[in-house]
């Protein structure tokens, strides 16, 4: 079967070179057959992906280790929710969903404007035809998934214990469905640049795919996040790793873009701005997949030296080059239409909110690529902490959410001072109420920065909520319909924008809990014995007894050995019980001996945490498994040839030992204030955004005008 | 004042802000970097990103106390290291780590929780199998 899946990439490859040159032989000659051709050799590709998708996975389920790929990445014991998902946690897996998801994607878009954009849907074709061979040839040249082993091993490596953990395997689809998603608008851009048709028809066509792509990358981001916190054991959820800053420049370049996009809709302007803006992302985007597999900078993910850095290097080179040269050669033609009429209007604020969005990602591009800059320049390779990030993301993470407030209240072209301070006193004198009541109650004014943020959440939320019960009276009184009805209408209605009032709001509460967890958490790392307690945030902690499991543990990640505690939680009067505990997974090198390689292997954190809307408790354990170290070397000497049985009998005995007379263990526990607001804030902005790019019954309206019109033309053509 | 002035005076505010953020960025982060050195580079009387990997066979635990010793990525020189606080998931034997901290009479004496160690990879085959 390996060879059919080889064959199928190698097809596919030549499949997507020919879509390319058919599309472009026909959009050039003018013989439509030959870009219909063309459109329909993605279709081809999409299908000759999703067949090699599943035959690997079916390699994967049946855990088939004559492939080289399930024998690194499985094994029969992985639960089987990760045996299907250790696909992607492979580079070559990674690279065969980029393609899959690429060609699925490509041959929707293509799908839905097989009758519209007849100028540029060839050229964007040809775009995603070169797309999708880049991947198929790295896949075909240098690291095909289908690569089978002479000498099948007996049993697989197993998946990293880390990746164990159901967000993880969600967010890497998540961040790929978003890296490609924005290859969408970009073929079309080039496309509407290479056929000169510069409007904003190219926008409007995949606008929504844009912002599918969008809110894709954003969930991606914050399940990465989610993993950080409830899996790495260290308590935080952002750390501004290389990898993470590298899935979150293209998301912000985007956010830029889908804000600009509106005043060329409207206005007819910032045409350059928006073509380079996508270019921008799609490139982001490209060298996220690039930075992840390259090992050029060291990060915790640290990706070992691979083969594939010089090709995706070339490839970003060629992207940068080719978009660059076309931009300046359509110059003539991305003239804009209209003139900014006046600082003080929605425009020249999107213009604003766009430069904060792009200065947010020059400043962490520059903190992530520093360690190549200094070395360039200075000789030694120095690198800036989190610390340097904070400081300079803080400042234009509150102007950002200032805009987010400010945005939707102005108007389009120009408007008055007195009408600003209309609409902005409610807001404004929220902020202050907020303000006089966190300085009064709270100790809020300990960080300046949080306090301003608080603040600004006050003020966004207000304006939202004002805009949402403005446009439910006004439709009440129009329609005589009951509250909620009406704000159901509304929003049906005028799905993009009060979809994207919702992802306002989501913004600002995502930033209540980031002011809040970053500035007011309580740390505790203590050593406790059964029996001792300490406190954290007013919460009163007691280690009650140590736990020892055997093949159970409570996450489902196959853990063979899991060792924890047993807290007591009391904090006025309010008791609860708290069970963090530390998986052992075996490991795989022969050097070691029968009994200890159980517990040399790969350890994970399995912290537990108290949810909660005013502050999370996060607890985790780091038991002292040094005190088996010599049970387990005599073990070691005396069981050396014994059967699986015996050693699973004596690795009970083992535990029973450490659970019944447990060293002092290390613990870390974090009240975290508001940081479930993350979280929630998060789901805000994807619910938003759903709505927004939720088809509207007028746009299915104007669809079908179009292809009467358009059938219209064709009957009298004809006749 | 004629449109073309106030655009050239635009142009010329909004390039004079560009250059002062920019240097602003360069200058911080040139000040707040710190610099990541090899057992075999450092020296007593100041402070160092110290990166390497863990020798194998010299994790010790004594108390709170973790030792170890890091040898140069592709060298053998090596510098014992005292460490204190929470220990990452992943290290172990030959993990490649970060620790921050200062050399003390021939030991390196780690700041607190300050010890990173990256993860195998995901994607690295020869790792694990080694």
């Amino acid at each position: 079967m390996a060879g059919v899946g080889s064959a199928c990439l190698a097809i596919a490859l030549l499949t997507a070179l020919y879509s390319a040159g058919a599309s472009i032989f026909g959009a050039r000659t003018g013989r439509r057959e030959w870009v219909t051709s063309g459109r329909r050799a993605i279709y081809c590709v999409a299908a000759l992906c999703v067949a090699a998708f599943g035959l690997l996975e079916a390699a994967f389920l049946r855990s088939d280790f004559s492939y080289a790929l399930v024998a690194e990445g499985s094994s029969t014991d992985t639960p089987t929710f990760y045996k299907v998902t250790a696909l992607w946690a492979t580079q070559d897996g990674s690279l065969l969903l980029w393609a899959t998801l690429l060609s699925l994607f490509a041959s929707a878009v293509l799908f839905l404007t097989r009758r519209s954009l007849r100028d540029i849907a060839p050229y964007a074709t040809a775009v995603l035809g070169c797309i999708a061979a880049f991947f198929l040839l790295l896949m075909v040249g240098w690291e095909n998934p289908f690569d089978t082993l002479a000498a099948p091993p007996a049993e697989g490596a197993g998946l990293n214990p880390l990746l164990r953990h159901p967000a993880m395997m969600i967010h890497p689809p998540m961040l790929y469905t978003g890296y490609v998603g924005f290859s969408i608008p970009f073929a079309f851009a080039i496309g509407a640049l290479v056929a000169g048709r510069t409007g904003a028809d190219w926008i409007r066509a995949t606008r929504r795919f844009a912002l599918i792509a969008w809110t894709f990358l954003g969930t991606g981001i914050m399940l990465g996040a989610l993993w950080s916190y409830t899996e790495l054991g260290w308590g935080g959820y952002w750390a501004w790793d290389p990898v993470e800053n590298a899935s979150l420049m293209p998301w912000l370049v985007g956010t830029a873009f889908l804000h600009s996009i509106m005043v060329q809709e409207k206005r007819g302007m910032l045409k350059i701005w928006n073509v380079s803006l996508i270019c921008a992302t799609f490139t982001l985007a490209l060298l996220g997949t690039f930075l992840v597999r390259s090992g050029i900078l060291s990060s915790i993910h640290a990706f070992g030296a691979s083969t594939i850095g010089v090709q995706f290097l070339i490839f970003i080179g060629l992207v940068i080059a080719l978009s660059a040269g076309l931009i300046i050669s359509r110059l003539p033609l991305l003239r804009s239409e209209a003139k900014l009429d006046s600082l003080l209007s929605r425009e020249a604020f999107f213009l604003l909110n766009n430069l904060v969005l792009v200065g947010l990602c020059l400043v962490i591009m520059w903190g992530t690529f520093f360690p190549l800059i200094s070395e360039a320049i200075t000789g030694t390779e120095a690198s800036v902490g989190p610390p340097w990030f904070n400081r300079l993301v803080t400042p234009l993470a509150l102007v950002l959410v200032l805009l987010t407030g400010i945005g939707p209240v102005l108007a389009w072209r120009r408007f008055t001072p007195a009408a600003l301070r209309r609409v902005l006193w409610p807001p404004v004198s929220a902020a202050a109420l907020a303000l006089v009541l966190l300085l009064a109650f709270t100790n809020a004014a300990d960080s300046p920065a949080s306090l301003a943020m608080f603040c600004l959440v006050a003020f966004v939320l207000t304006v939202v909520s004002m805009e949402l019960a403005r446009g439910t009276k006004a439709r009440r009184t129009m329609t005589g319909e009951s509250w909620p009805r009406a704000l159901g209408r509304l929003t049906g209605r005028n799905r993009r924008r009060y979809g994207g009032y919702l992802v306002h709001a989501g913004i600002a509460v995502l930033f209540l809990g980031v002011a809040g967890s970053s500035a007011f958490l309580d740390q505790r790392d203590v050593r406790l014995k059964p029996g001792d307690s300490f406190g954290v945030n007013g919460y009163q902690v007691t280690y009650r007894e140590a736990t020892a499991k055997l093949g159970g543990d409570s996450a489902g990640t196959g853990a063979p050995i899991s060792f924890g505690a047993v807290l007591d939680v009391r904090k006025d009067g309010e008791h609860f019980v708290m069970r963090p505990s530390r998986n052992y997974y075996a490991s795989g090198d022969p050097s070691l001996g029968t009994i200890s390689r159980f517990f040399e292997g790969e350890a994970t954190s399995e912290v537990d945490v108290r949810w909660g809307l005013k502050r999370d408790l996060w607890l985790a354990v780091q038991p002292d498994i040094g005190s088996l170290e010599k049970p387990i070397q005599e073990a070691d000497a005396k069981f050396a040839n014994s059967p699986g049985d015996v050693q699973a009998l004596i690795i009970a005995a083992l535990a029973e030992r450490y659970r019944s007379d447990p060293p002092p263990a290390a613990f870390r526990a974090i009240a975290s204030p508001l940081v479930a607001w993350i979280w929630l804030g998060g789901a805000i902005v994807v619910l938003g955004a759903l709505v927004a790019a939720w088809p509207s019954p007028e746009a299915r309206l104007r669809r079908v005008r179009s292809l009467y019109s358009a059938r219209l033309g064709r009957d009298l053509s004809r006749a | 004042m004629d449109p073309s002035r106030k655009r050239k005076l635009r142009l010329v505010v909004a390039l004079t802000t560009a250059v002062l953020l920019a240097t602003a960025l360069i200058y911080t982060s040139f000040s707040a970097s710190t610099e990541a050195s090899k057992p075999s580079e450092i020296k007593p009387g100041r402070s160092y990103d110290l990166t390497g990997k863990v020798v194998p066979g010299s994790i010790r635990h004594s108390g709170d106390d973790l030792r170890f010793r890091v040898r140069d990525r592709d060298g053998t020189e090596s510098v014992p290291v005292t460490y204190t606080g929470v220990v990452p998931d992943p290290f172990r034997d030959g993990r490649e780590v970060i620790v921050s901290g200062e050399l003390e009479r021939g030991t390196f004496v780690a700041e607190r929780d300050s010890l990173v160690t990256k993860c195998p990879s995901k994607f690295t085959k020869d790792e694990q199998s080694s």
